[in-house]
Order: structure tokens, then sequence, then C-alpha cells
């Protein structure tokens, strides 16, 4: 049951990521270029996303186990380190560069597109790099 | 500041947005997991026995997307005009980045955000404000469409 929730979840991300626009990424640009001619619409996303969200959150934050009975697994928060900031200033260059974030190019890949497939697989060359560095900082003398 | 009213689409996107956050609310309240996706899919890269079998199945969900809005209209064909090289490039950006900062649009820029997280607010706060210096530099400083 948690894995066929789990899909369902994942196909109505996807399914929302398309009717919002949100996986092309020119529609994504077009959000990013203030000085531009400026498309708001993600900002519109963010909302519809966010107000349903917040109810999920608020009741989320009240229970002790999930529906189909696993744990609660909720971020127990943690400092504002440069770590967060400057992880999340170098993805906003990519975003910026590509108008692709995580989730519309994997929904990009799925519809088989030539260049949503290389954005994807850099991307998570990128995840696999930042999991050896881990790995690396975890045990400094593993290697030696 | 210009509106781009040809491109603009309130509804559609409130809609589309709605959907994202009901997709949160699912996978929070049947599964108690986070719906980020950058942690989804990294944490595939490093697994964890037990901690598998619902994210194949997320990311299968996501990928199923396309195929699934097919049966029911024409699927509209995204426009990418940044280069390979450039895709290379942000891709690679793209996924170190949100693992070292523990999240992406959805992670930090949704669920974060609807949870009020501090830290989410301030991720936020740096992934756009790099997008758009990005943009303004690519469009309006070097003059392309990167």
């Amino acid at each position: 049951m948690n894995v066929l929730a789990a899909f369902a979840a994942g196909l109505v991300f996807g399914l929302g990521l398309i009717v919002s626009g949100m996986a092309d990424p020119s529609k994504v640009q077009g959000f990013l270029d203030l000085a531009g001619r400026w498309d708001p619409s993600l900002l519109f996303v963010m909302a519809g996303a966010i107000g349903v969200a917040f109810v999920a959150y608020r009741v989320a934050r009240s229970r002790t186990a999930a529906l189909l009975g696993g744990a609660m697994h909720l971020p127990t928060g943690g400092d504002i380190d440069p770590r967060l900031v400057l992880g999340s200033l170098v993805f906003g260059i990519g975003w910026g560069l590509a108008g692709f974030c995580p989730g519309p190019a994997l929904v990009a890949f799925g519809s088989g597109q030539d260049k949503a497939v290389v954005f994807t697989l850099a991307m998570l060359t990128g995840m696999a790099l930042y999991e050896l560095m881990e790995r690396r900082h975890a045990r400094p003398n593993a290697l030696e | 500041m210009t509106i781009d009213w040809a491109h603009f689409t309130p509804w559609a996107s409130l809609l589309g947005g709605v959907a994202i956050g009901i997709s949160a609310a699912m996978l929070v309240l049947l599964n108690g997991r986070i719906a980020g996706i950058s942690g989804i899919v990294g944490n595939l890269l490093a697994p964890v026995r037990g901690d598998i079998a619902w994210r194949v199945a997320f990311v299968a969900g996501l990928l199923f997307a396309p195929a699934a809005f097919r049966l029911a209209d024409r699927l509209p064909a995204p426009t990418i005009d940044a280069s390979y090289p450039v895709l290379l490039l942000a891709g690679l950006l793209v996924g170190a980045g949100t693992r070292y900062g523990s999240g992406c649009t959805s992670g930090h820029g949704v669920c974060g955000v609807s949870r009020l997280s501090p830290r989410s607010l301030v991720a936020m706060g740096a992934f756009m404000l790099s997008g758009f210096l990005t943009v303004f530099i690519v469009r309006h400083l070097l003059g392309g469409a990167s």
C-alpha cells in the first residue's frame, strides 16, 4: 500500500507540473526574467501548492503515525548554515541556466525529450558527486 | 516591469499548483514523507535498506505522468532553449546544489514554506535570488538565450 500511495503521489505531482506549465523550462525562465517580459505563473503554482500543503502539514504535525501505519518522517529543523545557503545559490544558477529543477526534469525525461534526458543524467551525476564527497568527509582516512 | 500576458496562465498554474499540494498532502498523510524531489531521488544514490521502494514508486509516478496526461489530452511540448553544453553544466549544478542545500523547489519551496520552516524560507530566497540573477546576466548582459 505504501508503494502504491507513493506512486499515486508521484503521478499527481507530475500531472500538476504539466498542467501548471512548470514542466516547460521556457515558462520557468519567463518567471525568472524580471527585467524582460515577466510571466508570473510560477507564483500561482506556489500559491495553489502551498495553500493545500499548509493545511496538510498542520494535520500531519499532530499525528504520531502515517495513515498507512508507517512512522512520520518530518524534518526536525536545524541551523541556517553556509551549506544551506551555498547549496541553494548553486542550485539557483543551474535552475536559471536551464529552466529545469529536479521535478520538471524528471517529468520531461519521462516524455522522452533528448535535452531533458541530458539534463537529468547530468543532474544525477551532480547528486552522485555530492554523495561521494560526503562519504569522503565522513571517513577522512578511508582512502589513505 | 512588463507582464507577459501572452504566456501568463493564472488558472492552469493555480490548478496545477493545487495538484502539487494534494500530492504533498498524500505523501505526508499516507506515507509520513516530505515531497522533496531532490531528496527522494538523491537518497536513492546512497540507498538504505527498507527506504527504497517508496522512493522508486514516487519517481516512477513522476516519469509516468506524461503518458498518463496523453490519455486525456495532447501533451504540451516543452521549449528547452539551453544548448547541450549549458544543460550539462546546469544539470551538475542543480544536482549538487540541491543535495548540498538539502532541497529544491519542491522540498524547500513548496513543503518547507508550507511548514513555515525558517531554513526553507532562507533556501528559497537564495535559489530565487541566484535564479533571477542568472537569467538577468544571460539574457540582458550577455544577450543570449543561454
